[in-house]
């Protein structure tokens, strides 16, 4: 499959998604936020970063790029959108996913090696890891807490569209320990932790992440 | 010229942790009367000639969609009729 990774100006991991999307076994696209199309890709990753500079508040601005207007008519058309940190962030202030992502609680920028469980299977970004795996990926953010309404919150438990949670300690204060979301159909999943920090043995904490770049098949758009 | 003013702070539910980290550092500077401190925007939007409703609306509309992130954060547009007066 070809996989779009959008660099926006400030992406800081732009090019370590392409290479997941490669170890994945796809074929990675580079994107450029001021594109009009896709490139006739069949899903898209939003990469870690500070787009725009996080000016005024992280992925506000990036949201109304011309190319995030492509990405949103895909994604309402079932399209597979990864959004990681900044993508994340990026995919809540487009309204694909419910929620905010505020300032960590403790003030600080968090790097570590991190313990998640994999909660929802059933997207086209998670369904080569077993149902709840525990993996463990880097995280790094500074502005990773997940916040949204309670009734929001119970809403999301309830439909199980909790992709993934923090396990061993919460680092950023996201209610109810949240690290990744996905939307109602399913296809647009933001995760707050690197996977693709984490493909290879000679970096990063293992080979855990490897399974959100094997877990898209064509099979994701029947 | 007609200035409007749009101030965007975080809803009274949501944490602040930057509001935390100024009333933290307070009482190392001596002062001890602050209880809390909540810290938000202002943005100051300038516009040619009159003041109109259809401008006001647009401000409105611009603070929803961009300036704040209705999740987490309210807004107030005041317009400023002088340097220095609000009304």
């Amino acid at each position: 499959m070809k996989v779009g990774v959008v660099t926006f100006p400030g992406s800081l991991d732009d090019v370590d998604a392409q290479r997941a999307v490669g170890f994945g076994g796809h074929e990675a696209v580079a994107l450029w936020h001021g594109d009009h199309d896709l490139k006739g890709v069949d899903a898209v990753v939003l990469p870690g970063g500070f787009s725009y500079g996080d000016y005024l508040r992280a992925g506000a601005i990036a949201r109304f790029s011309p190319v995030m207007a492509e990405v949103i008519d895909a994604a309402n058309k079932g399209m597979p959108v990864l959004g990681i940190c900044n993508g994340f962030q990026i995919l809540c202030e487009s309204h694909l996913l419910p929620g905010a992502l505020i300032r960590n609680q403790e003030r600080k920028f968090i790097c570590r090696d991190q313990l998640l469980r994999i909660e929802n299977n059933r997207t086209p970004w998670t369904s080569a890891y077993a149902a709840n795996a525990e993996v463990t990926i880097a995280l790094k953010n500074g502005e990773g807490g997940f916040v949204a309404h309670e009734d929001t919150l119970d809403r999301l438990e309830g439909e199980g569209r909790v992709v993934a949670r923090y396990l061993g300690g919460n680092p950023n204060g996201s209610l109810r320990d949240i690290a990744g979301i996905t939307n109602e159909r399913g296809n647009v999943v933001g995760l707050m932790p690197h996977p693709e920090h984490a493909v290879e043995d000679l970096t990063g904490p293992g080979t855990d992440g490897l399974g959100f770049f094997t877990s898209l098949v064509e099979a994701s758009f029947a | 010229m007609p200035r409007v003013v749009v101030d965007v702070m975080p809803k009274p539910e949501i944490l602040d942790p930057q509001g935390k980290a100024v009333l933290g550092a307070l009482p190392r500077l001596g002062f001890h009367g602050v209880t809390d401190v909540r810290q938000g925007k202002r943005f100051e939007l300038e516009f040619e000639g009159e003041m109109t409703d259809a401008i006001l609306d647009e401000v409105r509309e611009i603070a929803q969609t961009l300036l704040s992130n209705p999740v987490i954060e309210n807004y107030i547009v005041s317009v400023e009729t002088a340097v220095g007066e609000i009304s």
